[in-house]
């Protein structure tokens, strides 16, 4: 587990080093739709921008104070120069501020290539999917261009078996967190995912299988039973609330994030068009909630979550500003307590939770389970 | 003394008649029928779509389905200083404070029918047009499940650097899948050469509006931006009909005789100033006065004329076909530096003096970026500019004693650079 601990604490430090050890590119990405499979086809490692530095000082000079805490760390981290090793950046189109943001990134930040991906918003019709596949095809070519290389159908075919691996295992992890908490905890799984989206992905491939399998190999130690719990929201860099909620008396044991299930759900088809494959994965996950897929496609998969893994609670946790999640948050409540599975809110900013109340809503909380 | 009390108290009525604009009271009378309508389709037999206020509403004139507007609904209830209330009733319903003000007022409104007009009528569709904002998206998924009715959505892809083709492939097709939606929810098919009629209408519509918002380049401005948010609403809501088209003919003929009068909009034109963003509804009427009394007119605003924004890609033989792209390329679905390039226009255009900016907490895709669009139009202009952070709807946003002091100081500037500008 210590690798992943150690990337996890210090992304940036660990790019550094990759880059030096490699000579190669990086492609730094926003939000879980960036078609991370191309940019590792391409010979570059795709790393997820969380910001987060402990004080925004350059970003207010550009962002009003009610954008998220992810929006203003990230342009923070690029104007003081902390993802200087980025050789470009891909926005995703997704909400309203990440929109803006590679606007205000795109003049001011002087990467050498930005590529806006704009996806559909609605996933739902042949249209939208027709243009999905468009939009991907696209990429290919605008990452080729910004890289200078080329990318073929192989290296496309080879991402994509990695990438079925990471995946596969990850939720392999996941359903191992959930049977047996024991053996591999919420902290754990969050360092782990945490690391999954900076880490060179061949050696996380190869690493997340020794883990499954050292796992599968262990025995369950009947320990003090802690009440199982599933997170949901739009917290992107996620503060250390598992250890929390570990010492509150509840474990976690599955979750609904873009940084979490969301982004490990669903293998790519290696027996077609490798674009093609790539386009459908990202038409059919489930979705996040600045798209749509219909007006109950996010409460429905949120229940099944619940379903699979036996949680007897589930914790919302949104940042502060993230409009798509908070206009979500009173249907999936009512989604929840129709079902009789009760919920709580914590909403998060820039990493600062003040420690003793947490403890004492969570306790209150899990005391209710 | 007793004879002249009463005579400056006339003089002053007759100054103030005479820059009253004559057409709000057709104004009114348009609105109030139009909401009569809306309010009575179930008796009536129609049928009623919400809709987004950037959403192509031609389609909906052209099957006679009555448009209703959330976003206009939203203006009222600010307007009317209903917004505190409705808004904490959706905030009580679980939705952040945070969250858009039009969206909270009209969320909190459903279910209790509130608000000035007691509630907007129920819809039949909704109809949910993503060019302003994903908000709508969110917005029109809650009021879908609300009322239960089917919801479509016009997908029109941001144009951070271009309007790619596949976009406008995509959009394109998604115009013949909205046509097809209202067919299949009105139970007959539409009428091309009523469809063909109606964007005519429209783009007239766009056309005269447009002219109406040029007047302001006379000096002094025979409307000021304060109006245009008045007037506004029917290029918003009745875009597409003769009713808006006859409107904004008779509007333009009282500006054009403004303008031979020399009528001002204010009494005194010395600054003029360019308002960006969405009016703060519950305030349009103090900061007008706020800004006259230093002599300064908002002769021209970023929001109003953003109903014409895309006139240029709109074809009136071929509508539907030029709809893709007239509902994709408007105003908010741009990046921040094209948006700044169309503020140098209108700087240049209506010879302003200095620009206010609206910091408005509700709406991202309208503010994110204010600060860069102002650094880019300090180094290619020069122009003066503040920004007053409130919201558009949410009184609890709005600090009177801080905005005021903002404007006094900003006018202090103006004045100097002016004075500096004059002397040299």
């Amino acid at each position: 587990m210590t690798p992943f601990y150690d990337i996890a604490k210090d992304p940036q430090g660990y790019a550094r080093d990759w880059k030096a050890r490699t000579q190669s590119k990086i492609v730094g990405y926003f939000c879980s739709y960036a078609p991370e499979e191309i940019i590792w086809a391409s010979g570059a490692l795709p790393y997820r921008i969380l910001g987060g530095g402990p004080t925004i000082e350059r970003a207010d000079a550009h962002l009003q104070a009610y954008s998220c805490s992810l929006v203003r760390g990230a342009l923070d981290d690029a104007l003081a120069g902390r993802l200087d090793f980025i050789d470009g950046t891909v926005f995703p189109h997704t909400c309203d501020s990440i929109q803006r943001l590679s606007d205000i990134w795109r003049l001011n930040t002087g990467f050498d290539f930005h590529l806006d991906l704009v996806l559909p918003v609605k996933l739902n019709t042949h249209s939208a999917e027709q243009y999905m596949q468009d939009v991907i095809q696209k990429f290919r070519q605008d990452l080729a261009d910004g890289l200078k290389v080329t990318i073929t159908a192989g290296m496309l075919k080879k991402a994509i078996e990695t990438f079925n691996g990471i995946r596969s295992n990850m939720r392999r992890l996941y359903a191992l967190t959930s049977q047996r908490s024991d053996l591999i905890s919420g902290s754990d799984l969050q360092a782990i995912v945490k690391a999954s989206m900076v880490m060179d992905r061949d050696e996380l491939c190869g690493r997340l299988a020794e883990t499954c399998e050292g796992l599968a190999a262990q025995h369950a130690e009947s320990g003090i039973e802690k009440i199982p719990l599933v997170l949901t929201g739009g917290i992107c860099n996620m503060p250390d609330i598992y250890r929390q909620i570990e010492d509150a008396g509840g474990t976690v044991v599955g979750d609904d994030f873009c940084t979490g299930s969301r982004y490990f759900e669903g293998s790519m088809d290696v027996q077609i068009d490798p674009l093609n494959a790539i386009a459908q994965r990202y038409y059919r996950r489930i979705n996040c909630p600045a798209k749509h897929r219909d007006c109950f496609s996010r409460g429905d998969h949120l229940l099944k979550i619940v379903d699979n893994t036996r949680a007897r609670g589930v914790i919302f946790v949104l940042l502060k500003f993230c409009d798509p999640h908070a206009f979500d948050f009173p249907y999936l409540k009512e989604f929840l307590d129709r079902a009789g599975v009760p919920s709580m809110l914590l909403e998060i900013e820039e990493q600062q939770i003040a420690t003793e109340q947490l403890k004492t809503r969570l306790e209150a909380f899990i005391e209710r389970l | 003394m007793g004879v002249s009390m009463p005579d400056r108290k006339n003089s002053k009525d007759l100054e103030r008649e005479k820059r009253k604009i004559k057409s709000v009271k057709r104004m009114k009378e348009i609105m109030t029928d139009y909401y009569i309508e809306a309010k009575t389709a179930a008796q009536t037999g129609k049928k009623v779509a919400w809709i987004t206020s950037g959403g192509p509403v031609e389609p909906l004139i052209a099957m006679d389905v009555i448009p209703v507007y959330p976003e206009n609904h939203g203006a009222m209830i600010g307007a009317a200083k209903m917004g505190v209330d409705l808004c904490q009733q959706a905030e009580a319903m679980g939705y952040s404070r945070d969250l858009c003000s039009y969206a909270r007022a009209d969320i909190g409104s459903a279910p209790i029918d509130g608000g000035p007009i007691g509630g907007l009528p129920r819809p039949d569709m909704l109809v949910c047009c993503n060019n302003i904002c994903g908000t709508v998206l969110k917005w029109y998924e809650i009021q879908a499940r609300h009322f239960d009715v089917p919801l479509f959505i016009l997908d029109t892809p941001f144009c951070h650097t271009e309007f790619s083709d596949a976009a406008k492939k995509y959009v394109r097709a998604q115009i013949g899948e909205y046509v097809e939606f209202l067919e299949q929810a009105c139970g007959h098919r539409t009428d091309p050469d009523r469809m063909a009629e109606v964007g005519r209408l429209a783009l007239e519509c766009q056309r005269l509006w447009q002219k109406v918002l040029d007047t302001t380049m006379h000096r002094p401005a025979p409307l000021s931006a304060f109006d245009a948010f008045f007037h506004l609403a029917l290029i918003v809501t009745l875009r597409g009909t003769q009713t808006a088209v006859d409107y904004y003919r008779a509007l333009l003929k009282e500006m054009e005789e403004r303008v031979a009068a020399g009528i001002g909009a204010i009494p005194d034109e010395r600054y003029r100033l360019l308002w960006d963003n969405l009016p703060i509804w519950y305030r349009t009427r103090w900061l007008s006065e706020k800004f006259a009394a230093h002599g300064a007119c908002l002769v021209a605003d970023t929001y109003t004329s953003a109903w014409c924004s895309n006139m240029q890609y709109l074809d009136e033989d071929h509508f539907l076909d030029s709809m893709a792209e007239g509902y994709t390329r408007i105003y908010l679905n741009i990046s921040v530096d094209q948006m700044a390039e169309n503020i140098l226009q209108m700087i240049a255009k209506y010879d302003v003096d200095g620009l206010v900016m609206h910091s408005n907490r509700s709406c991202k895709p309208y503010s994110l970026g204010q600060y860069d669009i102002q650094k880019i139009l300090q180094r290619k202009s020069g122009i003066a500019t503040m920004i007053i952070e409130a919201d558009m709807v949410d009184e609890r946003s709005f600090s009177e004693s801080q905005i005021e002091t903002r404007i006094d100081a900003f006018m202090e500037v103006l004045k100097q650079k002016k004075g500096i500008g004059q002397s040299a």
